[in-house]
């Protein structure tokens, strides 16, 4: 029942800030933060409970028997993970909203709140088709903050944000459907349940043509080149709260999709697809680098930096090891709080200044040294400063999938390069140099600010430093998901040139037992299948490694 | 005594938090927070040094863990430290040279207003260079590595308002970048073979299990040393050095001369089994710094900006530290690491105070004659000078380049080539190092002075300069006083490769006195040039091939233009080209081409009875043709 609440809870909310809406102007916003901060309460009062099997708190209910569609509700580590950011960094959106929000503010908080439970709802629904519901829950919303509240060019950005995630739900619909008639031919069961579909039996071509399904939808909104065109415009047009929420959350639910559904759901197709998959997600890393160094408006440069991070996520959910997985849900929330923090800076410096026009600014160090200590920090964070949260996960993703393709990982890593020259240059255009006409006016940051800003940058510091308690929620949900998928109890792994019968399923743990070598967890093989992890034995591992490296990289395009 | 260790980083760490934190502080709380902070870091690592030589740990190491940082699977690097005889000698000079310069930087700075903002960034400095050479593991020394980077290009870019600061530093964080994603991609390269990214384990596992001159040792050692040739200012990535002496010159003092730039030292002789299982690579290291000795003393012999010829100089000398480092001859290029530290922070800070005394003037060219005026920096900047020069018998510098030259000639991996290119290298050191003393303190006097310096810049220059002086008594020549102090303690966490064969005193001799000969001679074509007949060196320039040569080696042998053309130019075209990104164009045309339908249709929708009959009307006969004729 707790789940119902976590999403029930700022859908209630939003209706009720409406209402009050009409007749005062500052109740909407009081309402939106009690019915955020309790969801975040909630949320944080699960972490750490022990899970009885797989899942933390489940929920499950008749929604359309006939169907076959449940209303089921189930929450992991992973899931939890995500639902505090989606709490953390809604608190945080209404608190960034509390003045400069003035126009309809009933609405807004209503679309603000609705957003949240359709995304609080993405990351606990595993009925296929109330996850669909929930996945859709989160646009339209969305559609009117950017509509609405958003800036000069809000209606274009905002019809292109809607076209694009309708367009790519609509894949994902067909695709569930899909799955469901082809899981109800099979067994003859009609069911929309993620555990039930999982482990469907499907004919190479279908299951690649499903898989796409999903993984376009998901790639529309992580997003990976060449779908991630929607994203600089709604990224810019939005309010702040809107950025926040579209860089923070929006984009965290289409990698949270990939690992979630898309490689559990299809293991061979997205085996099959992992080197396309990656060599995405090292294109979007450069590429989205390179438009971010372009731009001069400055919320524009931050959106395409998105891009460039969540290539990361992409390269290390098709790694699909242990060290990549963990690197990408250390990233995205790193990112989740490094890029809100960034867009919450520029908004500040919209607001004061009217423009987001780089080239108007200049020299704002000596007025707002508070602002630009922070923005330093974040642009640090940004470009993968070791003691902040992004370089755990970069790292880890890196580490991961260095072991699965070193061409792809050689160059992401050049993405790092690429992140040191776009950060540098925002403080160089933005608060170094003499101080321009534009930095007379400008206010350093408000308590306010200072608050928001400084709980995001002590959650990167503490990720950086201290990632454990994230890692080990992870953990589970991560082995779970390597492990659990039933893969063919004899996928050999040729990658070192030797025929390994591998064990069904076998569980990842942490193997302090076996010091010499990582085990190989569960790398794709090159012939399209998941393999196991695999303790590796410690005594001849090393020289199959040292194969690994000498021969040509099977599963990177040379 | 030992458990104090994770104090040495902490306590700078905890100075700059509170020079953050702490709001406005007046001048005197700010200094008293930033030297004290290193002060007191210097106390504990000289205690932990006292105990660790009277009675070593076990093992000649000690190790403290402070937390598990990272924890998946079987990757689970802690935040420890490591301390041994190298990273005992690491903190010594960072923390000793980095409280002097500390001392100094209270006095020189006094009139800025970032006096606050300079000290955190000073101790947020030292507190990261301490983490690099105490990191047990690789993850570890990598927040260090990059941590100092970002001091690097905080302290570079310290006056913000010029945009050339800017640009210099962000120059330096980029190029030092390019380096460091080759370490990053060794680091995994070792990760995936060796299953630990633990420095110890690493190198104890290679030992174990890669054959001398395998694949993969080279590999990664090939990797690591991209790291450290762009940290260390080496060909190809030294260009980012020279234009880093846009900081305050304490900084270029303590960053840019003294510990930061030679990380990328610490790093090879940190992991010198790797090299030693890389025969190859050892090799490239010793070309690379032979190569970069020379290209960088060429370069300082034409520049009139004196911090540049100090930089082109540290350059060179680090060159001698990787020619050394080549040849396997790990405790020689520490030795140099150490006495360059001393006697080059001794001219950096002796410089600043002169160029604070001519209001802020670098240009050699118009110094002069400040002998007589500014005696304590003209003897300390002479102390220093002769140390860099080698000059035989005094000066710190002169045992230390001796032990790498002789190192180098007697190493299985050295040879006389390139003990000729370091030779050769000492006799442009001795040029460029007295063509800068004599244009800045003998002849006439061109610029007045118009400010002394103060009692802390003085006492500072004079204990740097009795350090640089007798700092090279921890190691003597076999040839004389025998000193082994230093390389023995090093031994204990370095096994030296090279040692030196018996019976080799006449040729040792005759290589010392050839060395110094020409080290003499080139001092002596030094004052040829500017004391005796100050006219010449104009001539040469005059001269086609002069300037030509002169404007090659001024500008670093045109390594920058390079780059230009060949990377940045291409770079920020390509940015300013696709600004608009050209994969939205295709959904835009998806778009463009829907609306094209869109109008065309509505066309058809004119609202006139006789139009709609006609349509339907010839839509009639197309169908009835289409039926007929098939």
């Amino acid at each position: 029942m707790i789940l119902v609440w976590i999403i029930a809870i700022p859908l209630l909310g939003g209706l009720a800030a409406w209402a009050a809406g009409v007749r005062s102007a500052s109740a909407p916003r009081w309402i939106a933060l009690a019915t955020t901060a309790v969801p975040l309460l909630v949320a944080l009062s699960l972490w750490g409970t022990d899970a009885d099997g797989p899942w933390i708190a489940t929920f499950e209910a008749a929604w359309i028997p006939s169907a076959g569609i449940e209303f089921y509700l189930a929450i992991d580590g992973l899931g939890l993970l995500f639902v505090i950011l989606t709490y953390f960094l809604g608190v945080l959106s209404v608190v960034v909203s509390w003045n400069s929000v003035t126009d309809r503010p009933g609405f807004f908080y209503l679309n603000l709140l609705w957003i949240l439970g359709g995304t609080a709802g993405v990351f606990t629904a595993l009925d296929l088709f109330l996850f669909f519901f929930c996945w859709e829950l989160m646009v339209l919303p969305m559609y009117f903050i950017i509509g609405i509240w958003g800036h000069e060019n809000r209606n274009y950005a905002a019809i292109k944000f809607f076209l694009f995630t309708q367009a790519s739900g609509l894949l994902l619909l067909i695709a569930i459907l899909g799955l469901h008639f082809a899981h109800a031919a099979e067994t003859g069961i009609h069911t929309f349940r993620y555990d039930d579909l999982l482990g469907t039996t499907l004919s190479p071509g279908l299951g690649m043509g499903l898989m796409l399904g999903f993984f376009v939808a998901f790639a529309v909104k992580l997003p990976a080149f060449p779908f991630h065109t929607w994203l600089a415009d709604a990224h810019t047009e939005a309010p702040t709260a809107g950025s926040v929420i579209l860089a923070g959350l929006l984009l965290k639910t289409g990698g949270y999709g990939l690992i979630r559904f898309v490689i559990p759901l299809f293991p061979e197709a997205s085996a099959d697809f992992a080197p396309f998959a990656m060599t995405l997600g090292v294109i979007g890393i450069l590429y989205g680098a390179k438009l971010a160094f372009a731009q001069s408006d400055l919320k524009r440069l931050i959106a395409y930096t998105s891009i460039s991070h969540m290539g990361f996520v992409l390269v290390g959910v098709f790694a699909w090891n242990t060290w990549a997985l963990q690197g990408v849900v250390v990233q995205m929330i790193a990112h989740g709080l490094s890029t809100g923090a960034l867009f919450i800076l520029a908004g500040g410096i919209q607001d004061r200044l009217h423009t987001r026009d780089m080239n108007l600014m200049g020299g704002f160090w000596p007025r707002a040294p508070r602002m630009a200590a922070l923005a330093l920090f974040f642009a640090m964070a940004s470009l993968g400063l070791p003691g902040l949260g992004n370089f755990v996960g970069e790292f880890l993703v890196l580490l991961g999938s260095f072991q699965v393709s070193i061409t792809a990982t050689v160059f992401a890593a050049l993405g790092i390069v690429g992140a040191t020259v776009y950060s540098l240059w925002i403080i160089q255009r933005v608060f170094h140099g003499e101080p321009g006409e534009t930095a007379g006016s400008l206010v350093d940051l408000s308590p306010r600010e200072l608050t928001i800003l400084g709980v995001l940058a002590i959650g990167l510091l503490g990720l950086g430093l201290y990632p454990r308690p994230v890692l080990q929620t992870a953990e589970p949900s991560v082995s779970v998901l390597q492990a659990g998928t039933h893969w063919a109890s004899h996928n050999s792994d040729l990658r070192d040139g030797t025929y390994v019968e591998h064990t069904d399923s076998l569980p990842v743990q942490s193997t302090a037992e076996s010091p010499v070598l990582p085990s190989r967890a569960g790398p794709l093989s090159p012939h399209g299948r998941l393999t196991p992890p695999t303790a590796a034995p410690a005594a001849d591992s090393p020289l199959q490694a040292n194969n690994d490296a000498a021969t040509p990289d099977p599963h990177f395009p040379q | 005594m030992f458990d104090l260790l994770w104090l040495i980083p902490a306590l700078p760490f905890a100075g700059f938090l509170f020079l953050v934190f702490a709001g406005n502080l007046p001048r005197a709380a700010i200094a008293a927070t930033g030297c004290a902070s290193v002060g007191l870091s210097t106390i504990i690592a000289l205690l932990i040094g006292y105990r660790f030589l009277m009675s070593p740990p076990p093992g000649n190491a000690y190790t403290q863990t402070l937390w598990t940082w990272i924890e998946t699977e079987t990757f689970a690097p802690s935040i420890a430290f490591h301390l041994d005889a190298l990273s005992l000698v690491m903190i010594l000079v960072i923390t000793g040279v980095g409280f002097l310069i500390h001392v100094y930087s209270a006095e020189y700075m006094e009139s800025d207003e970032g006096y606050q903002r300079f000290f955190a960034y000073l101790n947020l400095f030292v507190g990261f260079m301490l983490v690099l050479v105490l990191a047990d593991n690789f993850v570890l020394l990598l927040l260090g590595w990059e941590g100092v980077g970002l001091c690097s290009y905080l302290l570079i870019g310290f006056w913000y308002r010029d945009p050339e600061n800017g640009k210099a530093a962000r120059k330096a964080f980029v190029v030092t970048r390019i380096g460091d994603t080759a370490l990053l991609i060794g680091l995994f390269l070792l990760f995936a073979e060796l299953g630990t990214l633990h420095i110890q384990d690493v190198l104890d596992r290679a030992g174990e299990q890669w054959a001398p001159g395998s694949g993969l040792a080279v590999a990664a050692s090939l990797l690591l040393l991209g790291g450290a040739i762009g940290k260390s200012a080496q060909l190809p990535l030294q260009t980012w050095l020279p234009d880093a002496m846009a900081g305050p010159t304490p900084v270029s003092a303590l960053i840019h001369a003294a510990t930061m730039v030679t990380a990328g030292v610490y790093l090879i002789a940190r992991t010198h089994i790797l090299y030693e299982l890389a025969p190859v690579v050892m090799a490239v290291v010793a070309v690379i710094g032979a190569a970069t000795l020379l290209v960088a003393g060429f370069s300082a012999l034409v520049q009139s900006d004196i911090k540049r010829v100090l930089a082109y100089s540290t350059i060179s000398q680090l060159g001698y530290m990787f020619l050394a480092l080549g040849v396997g001859a790990w405790s020689a290029a520490m030795f140099h690491f150490m006495t360059h530290a001393l006697f080059k922070a001794l001219l950096f800070l002796a410089a600043g105070a002169l160029i604070l005394s001519l209001h802020h003037e670098q240009n050699m060219f118009r110094m002069g004659g400040l002998r007589k005026k500014l005696p304590v920096v003209f003897w300390t900047f002479l102390i220093g000078a002769i140390s860099l020069a080698a000059l035989p018998l005094i000066g710190s510098g002169f045992y230390s380049k001796e032990k790498v030259l002789w190192d180098v000639w007697i190493s299985p991996h050295g040879g006389a080539g390139l003990w000729a290119a370091g030779v050769a290298g000492a006799v442009v050191t001795a040029l460029y190092t007295f063509r800068m003393v004599f244009l800045t303190f003998f002849g006439k006097t061109k610029t007045e002075v118009s400010h002394r310096p103060g009692k802390r810049v003085v006492t500072v220059l004079i204990i740097l300069a009795v350090l640089s002086t007798f700092g090279g008594g921890v190691e003597l020549p076999h040839t004389f006083g025998h000193v082994t102090f230093f390389s023995e303690f090093l031994g204990t966490a370095i096994a030296t490769e090279v040692t030196l064969p018996p019976g080799l005193d006449a040729e040792l001799w005759t290589l010392l006195v050839i060395a110094s000969g020409l080290v003499l001679l080139g001092l002596l074509t030094a004052w040829f040039f500017h004391i005796k007949r100050p006219e010449l060196p104009e001539l040469i320039v005059e001269s086609l091939s002069g300037s030509l040569l002169q404007r090659f080696w001024m500008s670093g042998w045109g390594f920058d233009r390079l780059y230009g053309t060949l990377i940045v130019k291409p770079f920020t075209a390509a940015a300013r080209i696709n600004r608009r990104d050209a994969v939205d164009f295709i959904y835009t045309l998806a778009a463009a081409i829907v609306r094209a339908l869109h109008v065309l249709l509505s066309e058809t929708q004119t609202g006139r009875l006789r139009w709609y009959a006609l349509v339907l009307g010839a839509g009639t006969v197309a169908l009835l043709l289409i039926a007929f004729s098939s």
